[in-house]
């Protein structure tokens, strides 16, 4: 069957079950309700003053009773300096433990070490919202026997509460816990903020882990993780490499390009009309996003403009505006950098939120849906507006979908910044490899070479044009790209799907082919 | 005016997109002795092949007596861009004779001689005592720039960043510019990590009346044009004073008071420039 951006879908993948294919962006939601089941969250007992506390990851690992064909998950707020998910998997290795689903919130460079565990049955199946390097290689050539699968941060909540990731083991690592679990992220030597991904593991796995390297006295405040979902606590010497974990803050792009490219970014949305009093913002941590809130920040100043909320990941920028009063508060799902994180533990203005709040489609509102700006990168996009943040231009999956389609179908305006071409690489181009947000979310598409707005906005056409800005049609931009890169060779893929990426209401918006070396 | 190093493919390629109103295809000091062919064969195809369409397009090329200088016109001057650069120039005699072999050039290739234009670089105290004569020699010549690092070499001078030791230089170099009612651009601004720094000296040469300033950083491009565009409330007075000019010039009168100050020829002349750098025509006031 084939979805509606014309995709073929099959009915049913080995590993998976029976898919749905993509309907549009709202067609699930507009409903109401969500069709699937929810699971109950499980069912525990504790006696009091028994005690949680294990000597080592291994002894904790071991009175979970692991099994062969378990589901284990994470959370990928360590960034790059984590090292929780990579011991955890080898002591389960080490336990003879194979089979497993791993269900991390991201896998980033951070995890290469795990190659060795997906290439000897350890694990057969991912869930992630993000996957990178010798691991985003690997199951593009097909290491896996079973299908991995893209989910949205939003999305992931919707799987955790349907079953579709039933957690029987929850590993999460804490900057700061007590001997119950009350456990946060925002204090300790590897402080890294908000702790926005991991709530949901912690009220539905099976069984709890937390895992610290500054077990603190009880009770641990504040507390983003509660006791009472906590089975089992772990002191270890390191969860990670804390100057990887805990970083300075992060720093605007100095690359010329991406400067540039914010700064037309920044002019569309002063022009766009959504830039007025009380708008909300969020920005992508990378490159070209991030540095447009150096320039919004300065047309916010100039025009004595003031915000409502920034939401989303969260830099050291956003603080900043928070703190200058061009902001009134921050709701903070993933910290960036050291700053945010001492942000949150002393500004009451500067909010932790679980993922659910953040962009899960399925309750009564999450906060995505409150957006007005958006800004959002891209590693492709093509003529339809449908855009690729997942795989690159050999066809590994080095990127995340994270909260690209959430935000994107929330936002009232969904700018798109990116180079036309990297390299000799095209970016715009007629047909992306992949497909993770579809078009319909996205409003307006940001590069060097011209500014297009999707067709369907024609009154934010107008707006811009208003505005002195010159606006591209998308097939003309695309058509002068080829014109200096020459089209790119397809990837040669074979038939077999490796991979698929969901929609975040959970449908089937694209699929992945194993890549021909 | 954004240089851009003759030898760099990615730079070269992505040059236009910066929003200078200029670009300067190096062949000369930015490029290595060892690179100077390769820089030449780039920027000819670079010529050729690659739209810098809304961006001006100027090339420097090394000066007639080095070995490299000759070549570099024979290959560029064919393929026409807006304008050379030449670096160096000292002398009239000097300038007679790169323009005389520039239009052979172009004989040869049955080209005109008004279409390309060259600007001259003053870069030594002996260009900048010529600098008038220099200047006034060519029709073709539309624009002076002054080349701060040699200059500052050639004087002998220590490094410091406030300018005085080129600022009697920058001073004749404008004058000239004016007398022959020619661009006139300034040096570069070599710490590209100093905004602020780049942004007092763009003032200040805003002040002497250069038309511009060479950048050598997409970066600066932002704050020498915020610099040199008329901000809202100059072009809001500029407009003013045209109207009232416009419509007292009906009723013959010739100097007048706008905001209680007084309006004559030469400060209705400011106002239609500050006008014309930002795209207003005087009809559509």
């Amino acid at each position: 069957m084939k979805n509606i951006l014309n995709i073929e879908i099959p009915d049913n993948l080995n590993g998976i079950g029976s898919l749905e294919p993509f309907q549009g962006a709202f067609t699930k939601l507009k409903k109401g309700w969500m069709e699937e089941k929810t699971v109950p969250p499980p069912n525990k007992a504790k006696m009091p003053h028994s005690s949680k506390l294990c000597k080592t990851l291994r002894e904790a690992i071991e009175k979970t009773k692991p099994y062969s064909g378990m589901t284990v998950s994470f959370h990928h707020h360590l960034r790059g300096g984590d090292d929780i998910v990579v011991n955890s998997i080898r002591i389960l290795a080490e336990l003879g433990i194979k089979d497993i689903t791993l269900a991390s919130s991201s896998l980033t460079s951070a995890h290469d070490a795990l190659l060795p565990f997906f290439k000897d049955g350890t694990i057969t199946q991912v869930f992630s919202s993000g996957i990178r390097g010798e691991l985003g290689k690997a199951i593009a050539q097909g290491v896996l026997p079973k299908p991995f699968v893209i989910h949205s941060h939003g999305g992931r909540v919707r799987c955790v509460h349907t079953g579709k990731i039933k957690i029987d083991l929850a590993i999460i690592a804490a900057s700061a816990a007590d001997e119950e679990g009350n456990a946060t992220g925002t204090h300790g030597k590897s402080a890294f903020g908000s702790m926005g991904y991991a709530t949901i593991d912690s009220w539905y796995a099976k069984q709890v882990v937390v895992v610290t390297d500054n077990i603190v006295d009880y009770p641990c405040v504040p507390q983003s993780i509660t006791q009472n979902y906590i089975d089992y606590v772990v002191e270890v010497n390191s969860i990670g490499d804390p100057t990887k974990i805990a970083g300075g803050s992060t720093r605007i792009t100095k690359a010329p390009m991406d400067l540039q490219i914010a700064r037309l970014a920044a002019n569309v949305i002063e022009k766009s009309g959504e830039l007025k009093e009380g708008f909300s913002f969020q920005v992508g941590a990378g490159g070209a996003s991030l540095a447009v809130a150096k320039y919004i920040r300065k047309i916010m100043k100039k025009t004595n403009t003031k915000g409502s909320f920034v939401l989303g990941g969260v830099t050291s920028v956003g603080v900043d505006m928070l703190n200058e009063g061009l902001f009134s508060s921050i709701f903070d799902v993933q910290s960036f950098d050291a700053e945010v994180s001492s942000s949150l533990m002393k500004n009451p203005y500067h909010i932790e939120i679980p993922a659910g709040v953040y962009a899960n489609p399925f309750n009564c509102g999450c906060m995505t849906n409150k957006l007005d700006i958006v800004v959002l990168g891209a590693l492709e996009i093509d003529t339809d507006f449908n855009v690729n943040v997942i795989t690159g231009s050999e066809g590994y999956v080095r990127g995340a979908s994270g909260g690209h389609s959430d935000t994107a179908s929330g936002a009232n305006l969904t700018v798109v910044v990116c180079p036309s071409f990297r390299g000799r690489i095209p970016i715009v181009k007629e047909k992306v490899h992949t497909i993770v947000t579809p078009g319909e979310s996205i409003d307006v598409l940001v590069t060097e070479r011209g500014i297009c707005v999707n067709p369907n906005r024609p009154e934010l056409k107008q707006n811009l044009i208003d505005g002195g800005i010159e606006v591209k049609d998308i097939h003309d931009l695309a058509k002068e790209v080829e014109g200096i890169t020459g089209k790119a060779k397809p990837i040669e893929t074979t038939d077999r799907i490796v991979g698929i990426v969901e929609y975040r209401d959970g449908t089937v918006i694209d699929v992945i082919r194993q890549v021909v070396e | 005016m954004l240089y851009i190093p003759g030898n760099n493919p990615a730079m070269l390629q992505q040059g236009s997109v910066y929003g200078a109103d200029g670009i300067l295809l190096d062949l000369e000091d930015a490029v290595a002795l060892n690179q100077k062919d390769s820089a030449r064969i780039l920027v000819s195809h670079m010529l050729q092949y690659i739209s810098y369409e809304g961006c001006e397009v100027t090339v420097r090329v090394n000066h007639i007596d080095t070995p490299f200088g000759l070549e570099d016109l024979q290959q560029i001057v064919p393929l026409q861009p807006n304008a050379l650069r030449l670096p160096k120039v000292e002398t009239v005699e000097e300038i007679t004779r790169i323009i005389k072999v520039i239009e052979e050039i172009e004989d040869k290739h049955g080209l005109p001689h008004d279409k390309m234009k060259v600007h001259v670089m003053i870069e030594t105290a002996l260009g900048v005592q010529n600098v008038y004569e220099i200047a006034q020699y060519s029709d073709r010549i539309d624009a002076i720039s002054i080349g701060g690092q040699d200059l500052a070499a050639d004087m002998q001078l220590v490094k410091s960043t406030d300018g005085i030791g080129i600022d009697y230089a920058r001073k004749q170099i404008v004058m000239a510019a004016k007398a022959c009612k020619i661009d006139v651009f300034d040096t570069v601004y070599v710490d590209t990590e100093n905004e602020e720094g780049l942004r007092e000296e763009a003032e200040y040469i805003k002040k002497l009346g250069f038309t511009g300033k060479a950048i050598i950083n997409p970066r600066q491009i932002e704050i020498v044009n915020e610099v040199f565009t008329p901000t809202d409330l100059e072009i809001r007075k500029a407009a003013k004073i045209v109207k009232a000019f416009e419509r007292n010039k009906a009723e013959g009168i010739g100097v007048f008071a706008v905001d209680g100050k007084m309006v004559d020829a030469p400060v209705v002349q400011r106002a239609l420039r500050v006008l014309e750098m930002a795209d207003i025509e005087v009809s559509e006031l």
